[in-house]
C-alpha cells in the first residue's frame, strides 16, 4: 500500500513538473504569443477578438501570474484546452487532438508493443542458446539496428519500397484521400497498406533494444542456481526456458519498456513527419512550425501522460508477475 | 573457520589497481571485433572533422558554385544539391558539427549524471530522496517533444540551446545507473579502509570510488553521445537546427524539403543519414563491447564439441 | 577417455562408483583442472562427507557426479556408475528419467536455488509432473507428506520463497528432494547459509530422515567438525584431488595427511586442554598455472625435497587412503637420496 502511494505521488509530481514547464517556458522565452497571434491572423482580427483568443489558452497578462498558473493547471486537467492558433485558426484543440489520437495509438502503439514482444522473444531464444549460430549473429545485428536513426530507416524504406517500385507501397498519409472513412474493406485495406512502411520503420529501429536487453537478462538469469536446480529436477528444456528463466528475465525488461516510451515518442514524431501521417507527432511538428502554443502545450502534456500511463501499466504487470514486488507494496 | 587456513593477499594501492585495469581494458578492447569496428569508424570521423581538407577539395560548402542537381559523377562523387553545392563536400565538412555535438553534449551529460548519481548515493537520506526524485522525473518526461518546444521557443538554430537542451535531458538515465553502482560500492572493504584511515569523504569519492566505476562512466558517455547524435540529427532534420550551418542534419532537412527521394536525388538524403547512422553505430558498438568486457557472461561463447 | 562401465548388479557392488573423474574448465589461459582423477564409492544408505576449503573442487565434483555442469566446465575423463550405468555417457533424455527419481540434489542457498516467482507448491509440482502423470490432488497429497516429513506446516506450499525463513527454505528444499524418495541425495553445503544452532538442528533432522527413508547422502562442506559427527565415510579434498579418504572416525581422530591434520588443528575442541590455534599458512595453488609434485608441498610442515618433484598417488595406511609420499611403499632414505640427486 505504501508503495502504491509513493508511486502515485511520483506520478502526480511528474505531471505537475511537466505542466509547470509547459506553463513557464513560453513566458520566459523570447517572442511573445501576442505578436505571434497577430502575425498569424494577419492583423485581421479586432484587438478584442485577439484578447479573447489569448485568454482561452491562459494568457491573461492583466492577471497576477500565480492566478494564471492555477487557472492554467485547472484548465489543462479538465480538458479546457482552448483553441488552436495555428493553421486551423479557431478550431478547438480537443477536437484536433481527438482526430489525431487514434492514428498514433494505432500505428505507434501497436507496432511498439509488437516490437517489444517480438524482440523479447528473440532475446529469450538468443540468451538461452548461448554459443549457437543464432546467438553469435544476434548481438551484432541488433546493436547496429538499434543505433539507426528513425528518419533514415524511413527514408530508406520509402526509397526501396515506394519510389523504386513506383508506388507499390504508399509513403504518404494514413489512407487514400479519395476514400471516405467507412467500415468497409477498401477503406480498411487502404489504412493497412498506408501503415506498412511507417510501421516497419518503427519495428526495425526499436526491436533491437528489446532483443539486446532481453538477451542480457536471460544470460544473467540462466547463470542462477534455480536454473541448475530445475535441470537437476529433470524438467524438460522448454519448461525451464520459459517457466523459470524467461519469467524471471522478463521482469527488468518490462520496467525498461516503460522507461523507454520517451524514445518511442521521439520516433513517432519523426516517422509521422516523414510519412505525413496525421497523428499526434505530426500535429506537434505543425504546431511548432506555426507557433501554435495552445496545441503545443496540450500535446506535451498528453505525451507526458502517455509515458506515465505506460509506467503505471508496467508497474501493475510487474506486481502481477513478481511476488516480491507485491511484498514490497 | 576456513579463514584461518588462508592468509589474505597483501592489500594493493587503489592507483596501481586502476593502472592494471586500464591496461587490461585496452587489451580486451583490441581483441573485441565490435570495439575495433566502432573505434575505427569513430577515428575516421574524427579525422574527417579535424582535417576535412584531406577528404574534400572544395572547402566552401555554401556557395552556389556548381551546376544544380548534377547526378553523381567523377567531379562530384555524390552529385550536387538543387542549389548547386557539392554534396560530398558538405558531407565532409558537416562532420565537425555533428561530432562536436555528440562529444560535447555526451561529455557534459555524463559529468552531470556522475555528480548527481554519486552524490545521491553518498549523501543519502533526504538529499538522496530529492535527487532520485529529480532524476526519475527527468527520466520520464518525454524529452524529444520538450527539445522541440524549447528549440522552437528559443529561436531556431541556436547551437548552444541545442547543446544545453541535450545535456539537460540526457543525464537522467546515467544518473540512475551510477547511483545504483555507487550504492553497491559504498560498503566495500577498500572504501572502509580509506574511511578508517581518516580520509575525507570527497577524497574517498574521487580517488577510490570513481576509478572503480570507470567502465560504467565510459559506457554512460557512449550512451549519452549516441543519444545526442540521434536527437540532434532528428531536430535538425525537422528544420529546427541552424539553417546556415554545415551539418548532416541540415543537409537532411534540405534534401527532404526538396523531395530528394522522389526527384531522383536519393543520395542527397541517404548519404548524410548514413553518416549519422554510422556515427551512432560506432558509439553503440563501443558501448556493447564495453558491456561484454565488464560482464564476462556476455562474451561470445565458442561452442565446445560435445563430450 | 570415457570408460563405459557396466557392472553386474550384484548386492556387493556399491550403488555409486565414481572412477577417475576429471573436470576441466576451458579458460582463455587454457584448460584448468578443477577435479583431478577422483575415485569414490557410495553404498546404500551411506553418509559420505566431502570436505575442503573454498576452491578445492568439492562443489564441482558434486555437480559433475549429478551431471549438472555447464559451460565452461566439462567432464573430460572418468566415469560415474550409478547402479551399473555410466551417467557420463548418457543422453539428456536418459538422465532426465533418472533425475529426481533415483537421485536428487540439495543446493547451498535455498534463496538462490528456488524460483523466486513461483510458489513452493508449484515447484514441487513441476518436479513431479516431469516424471509422473499423477493427478493434482495426488501431487498435493505427496507434497504435504514431504513437508510434514521435514517439519514444515504444509500451508507454506502456497508461499513464495522469500516469505520463508532461511532454515525453513532449506528444509523445503530437502523436502522437495525427497518427493520420489530417491536412493541418493547429493547435498552442496546445505547448512552453510544458516546460523550455528539452525545448522545443528538441520543436520540432526537430515540424519533422522536418512535413518527413516534409507537414502545415501553425499554431503559437501567446508566445516569438517560438523560433518564428522554424522558421516560414515570422509573425503578430504585439496586442489581438486582427494588427499585423504576413509572411515570418518579414523580420518577425524587420526588424520594421516598433513593437510587433514592442519584442518583439524584449526578447530578448537570444547573439551580438553587449551592449545594454541594453528592455521595453515599460504594459499592453495593456482590451478590455472599448474604445479609440479605434490599440490600441498608449498604449505606442508613435513615437506621434503622430493615432494616438489614427484606427485604422490593415494596410498593405503591404517585403513584410509592418503595422498602423501611418506606413505609410499618404497619410501626410504635411499629413494630420497636418489630423488635429491636427480633434481
Amino acid at each position: 500500500m505504501r508503495y502504491l502511494l509513493r508511486r502515485s505521488g511520483f506520478f502526480v509530481l511528474t505531471l505537475w513538473a511537466a505542466l509547470t514547464l509547459n506553463f513557464f517556458i513560453p513566458r520566459f522565452m523570447p517572442g511573445s504569443p501576442l505578436q505571434a497571434l497577430r502575425d498569424r491572423t494577419h492583423n485581421k482580427l479586432s484587438p478584442q477578438a485577439l484578447q479573447e483568443m489569448l485568454t482561452s489558452f491562459g494568457f491573461k497578462p492583466n492577471q497576477n501570474i500565480f492566478v494564471q498558473y492555477v487557472t492554467y493547471l485547472g484548465d489543462m486537467l479538465t480538458g479546457h484546452w482552448g483553441v488552436s492558433i495555428g493553421l486551423t485558426l479557431g478550431e478547438p484543440v480537443s477536437k484536433i487532438v481527438n482526430q489525431a489520437l487514434p492514428w498514433t495509438l494505432g500505428l505507434v502503439g501497436v507496432t511498439t508493443i509488437l516490437a517489444f514482444l517480438a524482440g523479447s522473444f528473440v532475446g529469450i531464444v538468443a540468451g538461452w542458446r548461448r554459443g549457437s549460430t543464432v546467438d553469435s549473429v544476434v548481438p551484432s545485428v541488433f546493436v547496429v539496428t538499434s543505433a539507426l536513426p528513425y528518419f533514415w530507416v524511413a527514408l530508406l524504406l520509402i526509397l526501396v519500397f515506394s519510389v523504386w517500385t513506383n508506388g507499390a507501397l504508399p509513403s504518404d498519409f494514413n489512407y487514400d484521400n479519395t476514400l471516405q472513412p467507412a467500415l468497409d474493406w477498401t477503406f480498411i485495406s487502404s489504412v493497412l497498406t498506408h501503415a506498412i512502411l511507417p510501421g516497419l520503420t518503427i519495428l526495425i529501429t526499436s526491436i533491437g533494444g528489446w532483443v539486446l536487453t532481453m538477451r542480457n537478462n536471460m544470460i544473467t538469469t540462466v547463470a542462477e542456481d534455480y536454473i541448475r536446480m530445475a535441470r537437476a529436477k529433470g524438467l524438460p528444456n522448454r519448461k525451464i526456458m520459459y517457466g523459470y528463466a524467461a519469467r524471471n528475465a522478463f521482469l527488468p525488461n518490462l520496467s525498461g519498456f516503460a522507461m523507454s516510451i520517451g524514445f518511442v515518442i521521439a520516433g513517432a514524431i519523426l516517422v509521422e513527419y516523414v510519412f505525413n501521417y496525421p497523428g499526434l507527432g505530426y500535429l506537434l511538428y505543425n504546431a511548432v512550425s506555426n507557433t501554435d502554443y495552445p496545441l503545443m502545450q496540450v500535446l506535451f502534456m498528453l505525451f507526458t501522460v502517455a509515458v506515465l500511463v505506460a509506467v503505471f501499466v508496467c508497474d501493475i504487470a510487474i506486481a502481477w508477475l513478481d511476488p516480491r514486488a507485491r511484498a514490497k507494496g | 573457520m576456513t579463514g584461518l587456513l588462508i592468509q589474505a593477499p597483501a592489500p594493493t594501492e587503489a592507483t596501481s589497481i586502476a593502472a592494471r585495469r586500464g591496461r587490461r581494458l585496452w587489451t580486451a578492447l583490441r581483441r573485441s571485433p565490435k570495439a575495433t569496428v566502432g573505434l575505427a569508424i569513430f577515428a575516421l570521423f574524427c579525422l574527417m572533422a579535424v582535417v576535412p581538407q584531406l577528404f574534400a577539395k572544395e572547402s566552401d560548402t555554401v556557395a552556389l558554385t556548381f551546376q544544380p542537381e548534377v547526378p553523381p559523377s567523377g567531379a562530384h562523387w555524390l552529385g550536387t544539391t538543387n542549389l548547386g553545392q557539392d554534396i560530398y563536400a558538405q558531407l565532409i565538412y558537416g562532420t565537425r558539427q555533428s561530432l562536436l555535438i555528440a562529444v560535447v553534449a555526451g561529455l557534459f551529460a555524463t559529468v552531470l549524471s556522475v555528480i548527481i548519481g554519486v552524490s545521491a548515493a553518498y549523501l543519502g537520506g533526504l538529499a538522496d530522496e530529492v535527487l532520485s526524485m529529480l532524476t526519475n522525473v527527468f527520466l520520464i518526461i518525454p524529452t524529444f517533444p520538450l527539445i522541440i518546444i524549447l528549440s522552437a521557443y528559443a529561436g531556431k538554430g541556436n547551437l548552444t540551446v541545442v547543446l544545453v537542451v541535450l545535456i539537460v535531458t540526457g543525464w537522467s538515465y546515467g544518473a540512475n545507473q551510477l547511483r545504483a553502482q555507487a550504492l553497491s560500492l559504498r560498503n566495500r572493504d577498500f572504501l572502509e579502509s580509506a574511511r578508517v584511515r581518516g580520509e575525507r569523504r570527497s577524497y574517498v569519492i574521487v580517488f577510490e570510488v570513481l576509478p572503480t566505476m570507470t567502465s560504467l562512466i565510459v559506457a554512460n558517455f557512449l550512451g549519452a553521445a549516441l543519444y545526442s547524435v540521434l536527437t540532434a540529427a532528428g531536430l535538425q532534420f525537422l528544420g529546427l537546427g541552424d539553417p546556415n550551418s554545415a551539418s548532416w542534419g541540415t543537409m537532411l532537412h534540405q534534401s527532404q524539403a526538396n523531395l530528394a527521394l522522389q526527384t531522383g536525388m536519393p543520395l542527397w538524403s541517404l548519404a548524410p543519414g548514413l553518416c549519422v547512422a554510422l556515427l551512432g553505430v560506432s558509439f553503440a558498438l563501443l558501448n556493447y563491447a564495453f558491456d561484454e568486457i565488464s560482464n564476462p557472461a556476455l562474451r561470445p561463447v565458442r561452442r565446445r564439441r560435445a563430450r | 577417455m570415457h570408460a563405459d562401465i557396466t557392472l553386474e548388479p550384484t548386492s556387493g557392488a556399491p550403488m555409486l562408483q565414481v572412477r577417475d573423474l576429471t573436470v576441466e574448465y576451458a579458460t582463455t589461459r587454457g584448460a584448468v583442472r578443477a577435479v583431478d582423477r577422483v575415485d569414490l564409492d557410495v553404498d546404500r544408505g551411506e553418509f559420505v562427507g566431502v570436505v575442503g576449503e573454498s576452491g578445492c573442487g568439492k562443489s564441482t565434483l558434486l555437480f559433475a557426479i549429478a551431471q549438472l555442469l555447464s559451460d565452461p566446465a566439462a567432464i573430460t575423463g572418468g566415469s560415474v556408475a550409478f547402479r551399473g550405468q555410466n551417467l557420463v555417457t548418457m543422453t539428456d533424455k536418459q538422465l532426465n528419467a533418472l533425475r529426481w527419481c533415483d537421485y536428487s540434489v540439495v543446493m547451498q542457498s535455498a534463496m538462490n536455488a528456488l524460483n523466486p516467482v513461483t510458489t513452493i507448491g508449484a515447484q514441487f509440482e513441476d518436479a513431479v509432473r516431469a516424471h509422473d502423470n499423477l493427478s493434482a490432488s495426488h501431487i498435493r497429497r505427496r507434497s504435504v507428506e514431504v513437508m510434514e516429513l521435514v517439519g514444515i506446516d504444509p500451508i507454506h506450499l502456497g508461499s513464495y520463497p522469500h516469505q520463508l525463513s532461511g532454515g525453513m527454505r532449506q528444509r523445503a528444499m530437502i523436502a522437495m528432494a525427497l518427493l520420489f524418495t530417491p536412493d541418493l541425495v547429493i547435498m552442496d553445503e546445505p547448512t552453510s547459509a544458516l546460523d550455528v544452532v539452525a545448522q545443528r538442528s538441520l543436520m540432526v533432522q537430515i540424519k533422522e530422515l536418512q535413518r527413516r527413508l534409507g537414502f545415501a547422502i553425499i554431503f559437501v562442506t567446508h566445516d569438517m567438525s560438523l560433518v564428522s559427527h554424522f558421516s560414515d565415510q570422509l573425503l578430504v579434498m585439496y586442489a581438486g584431488q582427494v588427499v585423504e579418504a576413509g572411515p570418518t572416525r579414523v580420518v577425524f581422530d587420526t588424520p594421516s595427511h598433513p593437510y587433514s591434520r592442519g584442518l583439524l588443528d584449526a578447530f578448537p575442541s570444547i573439551r580438553g586442554p587449551r592449545v594454541p590455534l594453528t592455521g595453515i599458512p599460504g594459499a592453495p595453488p593456482d590451478l590455472g598455472v599448474g604445479f609440479d609434485g605434490c599440490a600441498f608441498a608449498a604449505r606442508c610442515t613435513q615437506v621434503k625435497n622430493v615432494c616438489h618433484v614427484t606427485a604422490p598417488d593415494l596410498y593405503r595406511v591404517r585403513g584410509v587412503e592418503s595422498r602423501c609420499l611418506q606413505y609410499a611403499p618404497d619410501y626410504s632414505d635411499a629413494w630420497l637420496a636418489a630423488a635429491k640427486e636427480a633434481s
